[in-house]
């Protein structure tokens, strides 16, 4: 019987070893996680909603990633310093908005052909993205400085109306 | 007329596979040997039965069929002969298509192998490959079409499969080409490898299942999978490798790995399948971590779906939305019903799966081997997050975020390492119960020898906490590693008077398992090499230079020496400069940066000219060129220390899975086959 007894407290003593391991494991992913998505985490906004916020003053010197599309005649490069400067206009966010403008394609076409819609002046350093044409959707990562002027670190591209989503996506 | 071949075909396989899992379902319920055999026959009837549309569309893409929609949208004519056929997986029908196909391919091969005393298992392996394979066809079938036609009728150009009432034929004079993208030689390996990694997985998991349904929970079903699992891990691997060198080669995907979502999507089963080969061993070994392997294989499933929809479905890079596919929610309940139903049999067995051992020490083998799996598994949870916390933060607070590369890289990078030193440190303890000093006296010779790594990295001038760490790791793991061959080795020099070659030679050949899983940890560590190499040592500059001109980095320089500028018979005009490599004045070699013109797509793509060696890679982007060439151009480029050791470290790694996985010869099967009596009396 106390032999059994003692048997028995020992494997328990055991798993327990094993339990407090597995719980530090578990505990650490959980921090790595939960501070990296906290320092990493951006807001991912329409140009309205990015205009809004930096006149509230809300994104001061945050990161952010913004979508919008490309105004085809607003493209200039600065082949000397690297220096991209191009406009996006707004684009709705929600997918019930983007729907009620018969699709992303069209949406974009809309956007850049509206004359009253809001948009975003973008200064990018960099070689000039394959795919930054009239119409593309751009989702740019960077700051609004304080000139207004959005400051981009990042420039992915997307050419929905042309080809179909194989992965028509490029970063530059 | 080919299309409705093609399109016939395919109903034709659905109605046969949908035949096969009643054939199977019967057959079992009614315990009639004969109808398990028929839909056996289904089973085998699917892979040549599939060839048929595969070979249709393929005919349609190299003959500019472009009534046909898909081809009129994935090639042109222009396009060369091997991407017409690439073409195939250009886009979501073909892709679909071409998935089904590679399933059936492995669908038939697992009919053809001798069930002998498995056929308990067989039902329920045909069960759950046809279910998959259905789903798939029924996609394409009624949803995804490929060989769907343009039609002009009176209210303009539908797209049907059936001529509509009064309609007349639409042919396209001319396609709208292939994305230039995709306009690559990767697209012949880089998707069909990866694609053949996912549905190979699928095999193991039908096994998983016909173990729980069945009640033959030993450890059966791994051994009969575990060549496939390394197949399927072997052409994932694979397909993820040369994607990153496909993304490396050409400018504008991102470098070799950018934590995209759909990037993400195909590394997330790659890291459960990974965790599932380690495990598998203890339970082979140790009959340990049953429930947790049949968990593993399920994740791993699921995953591969949940990959092909993310893949296919453009759901994730449409947080801004983008082209909605109506096939999206099928996948999702595909998903919830196969996860759904797998975890009730898991939950439906768990006592069965109980293990007759436990752990008895944290310092044992089966211990860390546990503990590389909570490591891959943190991974996994941390991408899955990634992918995740923006959908989920949107439905809680109707804010809209997104996490970049500088979350993964963060959270995972002390999962890797922890990894690393796992592979330094596991492969030199023993089962049940390592004592210290014992693993002391094995490690210490390699130990000491990864101390080399300090003072090199000195002489280097690299001094910051995590190159050091990361370096060291390295230094640390391959020497241990060598230093397992070398024991190994050096005991049958001994024993058997072996010269060195013939005794490595028959080390690995005795115990291929072993040795390939050291060799794929070679593999590993020269890819952590190349990894660390870019990321934390990367350097570049920019300039505009007149011809003639130079520009430094490092002690490397380039001349800028000519551009030319000319059209192809691929409707492409390509701008290529000559640049002249020198690396502290001494002349190293000529690279040619280019941007092709895409005329049909009106769309360019920059392919960066990069003078390669082991030390690291210079690589030249053309970025832009005034038109009169005099004045000059500018480039951007980029020093990559180390990164060719990740596609060598590939290599490697593909390399030791071979070893590991390559069927045995004729003699060696025939001394481990038992006795053909047992044969005989099914």
């Amino acid at each position: 019987m106390g032999e059994e007894m003692a048997v028995k407290e020992i494997k328990n003593r055991g798993r327990i070893k094993f339990i407090v391991g597995g719980i530090l494991i578990v505990t650490a992913v959980i921090y790595l996680i939960a501070s990296s998505a906290k320092a990493n985490t951006q807001y991912y906004l329409t140009v309205e909603e990015t205009n809004v916020k930096y006149e509230q003053g809300e994104l001061n010197d945050r990161n952010v990633r913004v979508s919008g599309a490309v105004i085809g005649e607003s493209i200039a490069y600065d082949m000397e310093n690297l220096t991209l400067t191009f406009t996006i206009a707004h684009v709705p966010g929600e997918k019930a908005a983007l729907k009620a403008e018969g699709g992303v394609a069209a949406a974009l076409h809309q956007a850049v052909n509206d004359p009253d819609r809001e948009t975003l002046d973008v200064l990018y350093e960099g070689p000039k993205p394959d795919l930054l044409v009239h119409e593309a959707q751009a989702i740019i990562t960077g700051k609004m400085t304080l000139d207004g002027v959005f400051y981009a670190d990042e420039v992915l591209l997307k050419c929905p109306s042309k080809y179909e989503e194989v992965s028509p996506e490029q970063s530059g | 007329m080919v299309a409705n071949i093609g399109f016939g075909t395919l109903l034709i396989t659905l109605i046969v596979a949908l035949y096969g899992i009643a054939a199977a379902i019967y057959g079992q319920k009614s315990q009639h040997e004969r109808w398990v055999n028929s839909a056996r026959q289904a089973m085998a009837l699917m892979f040549p039965l599939l060839t048929v549309p595969v070979l249709s569309l393929l005919y349609l893409l190299v003959t500019h069929q472009y009534q046909v929609a898909y081809v009129s949208e994935v090639t042109s004519r222009s396009m060369p002969f091997y991407l017409k056929l690439t073409a195939l997986w250009g886009g979501q029908s073909g892709s679909l298509v071409f998935w089904s196909w590679l399933l059936a391919a492995f669908a038939t091969a697992i009919t053809l192998r001798d069930w002998g005393r498995d056929r308990e298992f067989l039902p329920w392996v045909i069960i759950v490959i046809l279910v998959t394979l259905l789903f798939f066809l029924s996609l394409n079938v009624f949803f995804e079409n490929p060989f769907s036609r343009y039609w002009q009728t009176s209210t303009g150009i539908v797209q049907a499969f059936a001529r509509p009432e009064g309609a007349v034929p639409f042919v396209p004079r001319d396609g709208q080409g292939l994305n230039p993208l995709l306009r690559h030689p990767g697209m012949i390996f880089h998707p069909p490898l990866l694609y053949l990694g996912f549905v190979s997985f699928i095999i193991p998991y039908a096994f998983a299942v016909a173990a729980l349904v069945t009640g033959r929970t030993d450890d059966r079903w791994i051994r009969l999978t575990r060549r496939w699992t390394l197949w399927a891990w072997l052409f994932l691997s694979l397909g993820l490798i040369l994607g990153a060198r496909w993304a490396y080669d050409v400018l504008g995907w991102g470098g070799y790995w950018g934590w995209d979502p759909v990037e993400i999507s195909a590394f997330m089963p790659w890291l459960t399948g990974t965790a599932f080969l380690h495990s598998v061993m203890i339970q082979e070994k140790k009959d340990m971590f049953k429930r947790w392997n049949l968990v593993l294989i399920i994740l791993t499933f699921d995953l591969v779906v949940f990959g092909t929809f993310l893949t296919r479905s453009g759901v994730l890079s449409s947080v801004h939305a983008f082209a909605q596919s109506a096939i999206g929610p099928l996948f999702f309940v595909f998903i919830a019903l196969t996860f759904g139903i797998s975890l009730g049999l898991l939950l439906s067995r768990w006592k069965d799966l109980e293990s007759k051992n436990e752990l008895h020490s944290l310092f044992s083998r089966e211990a860390l081997f546990l503990l590389n799996n909570l490591l891959f598994l943190g991974i996994f949870v941390t991408t899955l997050w990634g992918i995740l916390f923006p959908l989920i933060s949107e439905i809680v607070t109707g804010q809209k975020v997104t996490v970049g590369p500088p979350f993964y890289e963060r959270a995972t990078g002390p999962l890797f390492a922890g990894l690393l030193l796992l592979m330094g440190i596991a492969p030199l303890t023993a089962w049940t119960y390592s004592s210290l000093k014992k693993w002391g006296r094995a490690v210490w010779k390699p130990l000491v020898f990864s101390m080399l790594t300090f003072p090199a990295l000195y002489i280097a001038g690299i001094t910051g906490w995590q190159g050091v760490l990361g370096f060291w790791l390295v230094g640390f793991v391959f020497a241990v590693t060598a230093y397992e061959f070398w024991r190994g080795a050096a005991a049958r020099i001994k024993a058997h008077g072996e010269n060195v070659f013939t005794a490595f030679y028959s080390l690995v050949k005795k115990n291929r398992r072993r040795y390939g899983g050291y060799i794929v940890h070679m593999g590993v560590i020269f890819m952590a090499l190349g990894v660390i190499g870019i990321e934390m040592r990367q350097v570049e500059t920019q300039g505009t230079i007149p011809e003639g001109g130079s520009l430094s980095l490092k002690e490397y320089s380039i001349t800028y020496k000519d551009l030319v500028s000319f059209d192809t018979h691929d409707g492409r005009n390509v701008t290529r400069a000559v640049v002249g490599v020198t690396r502290s004045g001494e002349e190293l070699a000529e690279i040619y940066p280019r941007r092709d013109y895409f005329y049909d797509a009106n769309q360019p793509m920059t392919i960066p000219g990069v003078k390669s060696t082991l030390a690291g890679d210079l690589y030249v982007i053309l970025v832009d060129w005034r038109e009169i060439s005099e004045a000059g151009a500018t480039f951007k480029i980029y020093y990559n220390p180390l990164v060719n050791w990740l596609w060598i470290g590939g290599w490697v790694f593909i390399v030791g899975i071979l070893v590991a996985a390559w069927p045995e010869n004729e003699l060696d099967r025939v001394q481990k086959v038992s006795s053909p009596l047992i044969k005989r009396k099914r």
